[in-house]
C-alpha cells in the first residue's frame, strides 16, 4: 500500500490533549502499544486516521497526533468504510467497545467483516458499559451483577471472535490488555494485513468490573490460562511448557507432555492462515486455557480490490469521459 | 426526430377527420405485469422527439406483482403531450386504453365525458369481471354510453399477428399486447412507430425473434386503427415552442443523478453515495452505479443509518458525498445529520418524500417531510434545504445542493417527491461547460496559525483538510468544539458562542441564493405559495386563471426553503392575501408564520397521495377572490 516510510517512535504519535480515562485503565496500554505499532509500520503519519463510535475507548482518536474522528454511537465502521473507499491510500483503524460495536452497531460489526475492507479495528471488550456507568454489555456473563442487573444478568454473552467468524472474518485476533508486547505485535500484523482485521483486546475495567479476566490474564495464572497462538509453532502453553492442544474427534484436548507417551510431534500446529475457520472457532470458543494471539489471518482479496477492478473494466468498455458524453448520448433531439 | 423509413406503411388519414389540438392526455392502465411503464414511455419518447411538450404520471402499486386482474393491481401510466407548454401530467384523460376490467374500473373517473376509451375486449372475461367486482360487463350493459368506445380484441389480435414467428412461448405473445395498443395509439396521434422499432433493435439485440414479434404486433396495432372504421377520426398536435437547443426527456431521478454527476466533474472531487435502497428514491442508486466509467464510488449499505454515516466518512476524506433516501429513512439519519453538522463537512441528503408518517404510502407523493428536514435531529441543528420542483430541475437543484455544501461546508437536504422523482419531462441538456463553477474549502497546505474550526469571515465556512495532508492532522468529533481549535470543550459560553456561530452560518447562505421571483403578478389580490414538486400544477391553475381574466392573481414558487430568499417578506407582503398550497397539512405555511410575524396566510392542503388537481385549486382561487 505504503511506498513513502518514516522513522518515528511512539512519542510521535501521542497528541497534546491531555489523557482523560480512569488511572489504571487498561485503555492507557493499548494506546501506548498502538503508537508503538505505528512506529514499527513507518506510515506517514499524515495518511494514519482513527475513527471511533462512542464509549470510554472511542475517546482514543483525541489523544492521536493522526487524523481521527469520533463518530456517533455503533457507526465508526461505517464511517470508516467512506473513508477508506475515499482515499484507499490512508491506513485506517477503527476503536471500538463491546457496547459500540456488539450492542449498538451489531450491523455494521457484521457487515464491514463480510465485505473485507481493508480496516484495522480494535475491540475493547471490558464486558461492561463503563461511560455510562456501570449496566451490562452484550459480553457480560449470565448472572453478573450490574446498575441495570442487580439480581444478575439474564442475557447470555456474544463471544466476539466466533460472531466474527460467522461474518466471515479473515483476521482475528484476542489479546489481554496487560500485554503491551503482545500487543503491539498484533497491531502491527493487524496493520499489515490487507483486509479487515479485529482484534478483541480484554480489557480491565479497574471501577465498574475491575478483574473481569483475571482469571486468564493475572501474572500468576496467565501461562497456564492462556495459550497464546503464533502460526506455524505447536500450540504448547504452561508455566513449564509441558501443556498442549490435540485434536479429539470434534473437540480441542488438552494434554501433557510426556505423560501417556504424549509427544511434542503430537501436538496441534497453529495454522492462522487456512480457509476454513472450522478449528479457529474452536480456539475461540475455548475456556481453558483462553486461546490469545492471531488466530486467524486468511489472505483474501479485499473489497476495493473488487471495486477497483471492476471499475477499471467498466472504463475501458465505456466511451464516456466526460458528463457531456452521457447527456448527449442516446434518444436526445433538438429543438430549433 | 431520426429518418423515417416507415412510409411504406404511411397511412391516409385524409379519408378521415383531421383534428388538430393544443394538448391531448393519455392514460394507459393494466395489469401490473402488462408493461403499461414501457408503453407509455414510449409514448412519451415518441411525441418529446416529434417536438411536443410532455410531463407524465405514472402510478403504480407497491406489490411487485399482484394479483392478475385485482383492482389493486392496476398499473397506470399517464402522459401530457402538447403544442403548449405542458407544466402537469394533466387531471382529466382524452384517451383511456384499458388492458383489463380492473384497468376500467379503477380509472374510468378521470375520463372526459364524451371521450375515448379503448379496451381490450378478450379481457374481459367472466373471470376478469369478478375480480374487478363487476356485475355486468361494462362494455354490454349501457353504463359507457357517455364515452366513446372501442373494443378491440387485443388477445387475439396479438396471436394473430404472431402466427408464424418462431421460438414463442405463449406468455411472451400474450405479454406483446401492449405494443398493439401502443401501435393504434401511435395512429391516433399521427406517431411514427419508427423510434419504438429503433428501441426494439437496442433492447432484444441477442433475441432477433423478439425483434420481430415485438414490431409486428406494433405494426399490426397501426394497420388495425387506419382500417378500423370504429375510430372515426385522428388527432395531431403539433411541435411546441420551446427554446431551441438539444432536449432528452429526462426522468427526475435520472435528473438528480444526473446533477450530482455534474456537480464532481465542476467541482474535481469524485462522487461518493452511501445509500441503502428504499421507494422512490431507490433509481437514484441504480443510475449512480451505471457511471462507474466517471469513478463513481457507491456503497450499497447495510442500512440507512450506514449509507450516511460512510458518506461522512467519505466527506472527511475529501470525496462529494452523498447519500439518498425517503421519509423513514432520513428518520434513521438524523443523529448522523447531526454529527455532519457538528463536524461541518459538505455531505448531501436527497429526500425524495412519499406519503407518511411511517411506512405509509410508499409509491404515493406527498410533502410532509419537510419539517423532519428542518427541525427533525437533536439540539439547534440547522442546515441547508432546498426542493426541486419539476422533473427536469432535479439536475439543476442537485447541482446546486453540492454548490452549496462544498462552499458552505454545511449538509444540505435536498427535497423532491415521488411525483417529480417518477414523472419526465423534456430537459434541455446542459453541458458542463455551460454550468457554474463550484468552489471549495480544501486547505493543502500546513499553515503554523491554522486551527480546524477558523471560519471564512463572510461565510463562516472552516477550511476542508483532507487526511493525508502533512502537518494538519486534526480530530473532530460530535462533542462541542472548543472555538476555534477545535477540541472537545463542555464550556458553558463556549456551547452558546457555537450554537449561534452554526445558525448564523445557515442565515449567511441567504447572500448566495437568488431571490424568490413571483410570477403572474408581483402584487394584488392574492398569491399563490408553494414549494417542491407541486410547481407544475401550481403554475398551469394561475396561469388559467390569468387567461379567464384574473390578472390579480400572482405565484411565488419556492426552492430554497432554509434559508429563505432574502425577497421572500417584500413579495409575500405585497399581495392582500395568500395561499399556501401544499401536500401535507401546513408545515410550510407554519415556516411562514414563524419567519414572518403577522403574517396570515390561508391554506389549501391535500394529503391523498396524489398531486393537486387543475379544478380544485382553481376552485379554491376562485373563492378567495370573490
Amino acid at each position: 500500500m505504503e511506498t513513502k516510510t518514516k522513522k518515528y517512535t511512539y512519542k510521535d504519535f501521542a497528541s497534546d490533549q491531555e489523557i482523560r480515562w480512569c488511572p489504571g485503565c487498561d485503555d492507557y496500554v493499548i494506546l501506548r502499544s498502538v503508537q508503538k505499532a505505528l512506529a514499527d509500520l513507518e506510515i506517514p503519519k499524515e495518511d494514519v486516521v482513527f475513527i471511533s463510535g462512542i464509549g470510554c475507548s472511542s475517546r482514543f482518536p483525541y489523544y492521536m497526533d493522526t487524523y481521527g474522528m469520533h463518530g456517533i454511537h455503533g457507526r465508526a465502521p461505517a464511517i470508516a468504510s467512506g473513508v477508506k473507499l475515499a482515499n484507499p491510500d490512508l491506513s485506517v483503524w477503527v476503536i471500538t467497545g463491546d457496547g459500540d460495536s456488539l450492542a449498538i452497531g451489531g450491523n455494521h460489526f457484521i457487515h464491514v467483516l463480510r465485505r473485507n475492507i481493508d480496516l484495522n479495528m480494535i475491540l475493547f471488550n471490558n464486558r461492561i458499559y463503563g461511560l455510562t456507568k456501570g449496566q451490562f454489555s452484550p459480553t457480560s456473563f449470565v448472572g453478573q451483577k450490574t446498575k441495570s442487573s442487580p439480581y444478575g444478568n439474564t442475557q447470555p454473552p456474544f463471544h466476539a471472535g466466533e460472531l466474527a467468524i460467522g461474518a466471515q472474518a479473515r483476521f482475528f485476533a484476542r489479546v489481554a490488555g496487560n500485554m503491551p508486547a503482545e500487543m503491539a505485535e498484533i497491531f502491527t500484523a493487524a496493520g499489515r494485513f490487507e483486509g479487515t482485521s479485529l482484534i478483541e483486546v480484554l480489557q480491565n475495567c479497574v471501577i465498574f468490573n475491575d478483574g473481569c479476566y483475571a482469571e486468564y490474564t493475572d501474572k500468576s495464572v496467565r501461562a497456564d490460562k492462556q495459550l497464546y497462538v503464533e502460526h506455524g509453532k505447536p500450540m504448547i502453553f504452561g508455566k513449564d511448557r509441558d501443556k498442549g492442544l490435540v485434536l479429539e474427534g470434534l473437540r480441542l484436548r488438552v494434554v501433557k507432555l510426556g505423560e501417556n507417551g504424549v509427544t511434542p510431534e503430537d501436538i496441534l500446529v497453529h495454522d492462522a492462515c487456512e480457509q476454513d475457520p472450522t478449528l479457529h472457532q474452536m480456539l475461540i470458543r475455548l475456556e481453558d486455557p483462553l486461546v490469545t494471539g492471531i488466530i486467524r489471518s486468511y489472505g483474501d482479496v479485499t473489497f476495493e480490490q473488487r471495486e477497483d477492478a471492476l471499475t477499471r473494466q467498466v472504463k475501458s468498455n465505456s466511451d464516456f469521459r466526460k458528463t457531456d458524453d452521457l447527456f448527449f448520448s442516446g434518444e436526445t433531439y433538438e429543438v430549433h | 426526430m431520426p429518418k423515417s423509413n416507415y412510409a411504406m406503411i404511411k397511412t391516409s388519414p385524409e379519408a378521415r377527420d383531421i383534428q388538430s389540438l393544443e394538448a391531448v392526455v393519455v392514460r394507459f392502465v393494466g395489469d401490473s405485469g402488462d408493461g403499461m411503464q414501457l408503453t407509455g414511455t414510449q409514448f412519451t419518447d415518441t411525441s418529446a422527439m416529434f417536438g411536443n411538450d410532455v410531463a407524465t404520471f405514472p402510478n403504480y402499486p407497491s406489490e411487485i406483482r399482484a394479483p392478475q386482474g385485482s383492482l389493486y393491481g392496476v398499473s397506470g401510466y399517464q402522459v401530457h403531450i402538447g403544442s403548449i407548454e405542458v407544466s402537469t401530467p394533466g387531471d382529466n384523460v382524452d384517451l383511456l386504453v384499458a388492458m383489463n376490467p380492473a384497468g376500467l374500473k379503477t380509472n374510468l373517473y378521470a375520463v372526459k365525458p364524451g371521450h375515448t376509451i379503448i379496451a381490450d375486449s378478450d379481457s374481459f372475461t367472466k373471470k376478469n369481471l369478478e375480480k374487478a367486482q363487476y356485475e355486468t360487463n361494462p362494455l354490454r350493459d349501457g353504463s359507457l354510453e357517455n364515452y366513446r368506445v372501442i373494443e378491440v380484441a387485443m388477445t387475439s389480435l396479438t396471436k394473430e399477428a404472431l402466427k408464424g414467428v418462431e421460438g414463442l412461448d405463449n406468455k411472451s405473445i400474450t405479454r406483446s399486447k401492449n405494443m398493439f395498443a401502443l401501435g393504434m395509439v401511435y395512429w391516433m396521434y399521427h406517431r411514427s412507430p419508427e423510434h419504438t422499432i429503433d428501441f426494439f433493435r437496442k433492447k432484444f439485440r441477442k433475441q432477433p425473434h423478439l425483434i420481430e414479434a415485438n414490431t409486428k404486433v406494433l405494426n399490426a396495432g397501426y394497420y388495425y386503427s387506419e382500417t378500423l372504421e370504429l375510430i372515426p377520426n385522428s388527432y395531431s398536435i403539433a411541435p411546441a415552442k420551446m427554446p431551441s437547443g438539444t432536449y432528452r426527456v429526462i426522468m427526475g431521478n435520472t435528473a438528480t443523478a444526473w446533477g450530482f454527476l455534474a456537480a464532481a466533474e465542476k467541482s474535481g472531487r469524485e462522487l461518493f453515495l452511501g445509500s441503502y435502497p428504499i421507494t422512490p428514491a431507490s433509481e437514484i442508486l441504480h443510475e449512480l452505479v451505471k457511471h462507474k466509467h466517471f469513478g463513481v464510488k457507491t456503497l450499497q449499505a447495510e442500512d440507512e443509518i450506514a449509507g450516511i454515516s460512510s458518506a461522512i466518512g467519505a466527506a472527511f476524506a475529501g470525496d462529494l458525498a452523498i447519500t439518498t433516501t425517503s421519509g423513514p429513512g432520513l428518520a434513521l439519519k438524523g443523529e448522523a445529520l447531526g454529527l455532519a453538522l457538528m463536524l461541518e463537512l459538505p455531505l448531501v441528503v436527497v429526500d425524495v418524500q412519499r406519503g407518511g408518517p411511517s411506512t405509509g404510502l410508499p409509491t404515493k407523493t406527498e410533502q410532509s417531510d419537510l419539517l423532519q428536514a428542518m427541525y427533525g435531529r437533536n439540539g439547534d441543528s440547522p442546515l441547508i434545504v432546498i426542493a426541486a420542483s419539476t422533473p427536469a430541475n432535479c439536475f439543476h437543484f442537485a447541482f446546486e445542493a453540492c454548490r452549496l455544501a462544498l462552499e458552505h461546508m454545511t449538509p444540505v437536504i435536498l427535497m423532491t417527491d415521488g411525483y417529480i422523482a417518477n414523472g419526465s419531462a423534456p430537459w434541455k441538456i446542459e453541458s458542463a461547460a455551460s454550468l457554474p463553477e463550484i468552489g471549495n474549502r480544501i486547505l493543502r497546505e500546513a499553515r503554523e496559525d491554522w486551527q480546524p474550526y477558523q471560519r471564512d469571515p463572510e461565510t463562516l465556512a472552516r477550511s476542508w483538510v483532507l487526511p493525508g495532508t502533512p502537518g494538519l492532522e486534526h480530530r473532530l468529533g460530535g462533542l462541542e468544539k472548543d472555538n476555534p481549535t477545535g477540541n472537545v470543550s463542555y464550556v458553558p459560553g463556549n456551547h452558546e458562542e457555537m450554537t449561534r456561530i452554526r445558525s448564523e452560518k445557515i442565515r449567511r447562505v441567504q447572500h448566495r441564493i437568488p431571490d424568490v421571483v413571483p410570477e403572474f403578478a408581483s402584487e394584488g389580490d392574492l398569491l399563490v405559495v408553494g414549494w417542491g414538486g407541486t410547481y407544475g400544477a401550481l403554475h398551469t391553475a394561475v396561469k388559467q386563471m390569468q387567461q379567464e381574466g384574473y390578472g390579480n392573481i400572482g405565484l411565488a414558487h419556492f426552492n430554497y426553503i432554509n434559508p429563505l430568499p432574502g425577497n421572500t417578506g417584500e413579495v409575500l407582503r405585497a399581495f392582500k392575501k395568500i395561499l399556501v398550497c401544499e401536500l401535507n397539512t401546513g408545515q410550510f405555511a407554519k415556516l411562514l408564520r414563524i419567519n414572518f410575524s403577522g403574517l396570515e396566510p390561508e391554506q389549501f392542503n391535500k394529503v391523498q397521495g396524489l398531486p393537486f388537481g387543475n379544478d380544485e385549486l382553481m376552485d379554491k382561487f376562485k373563492q378567495l377572490l370573490s
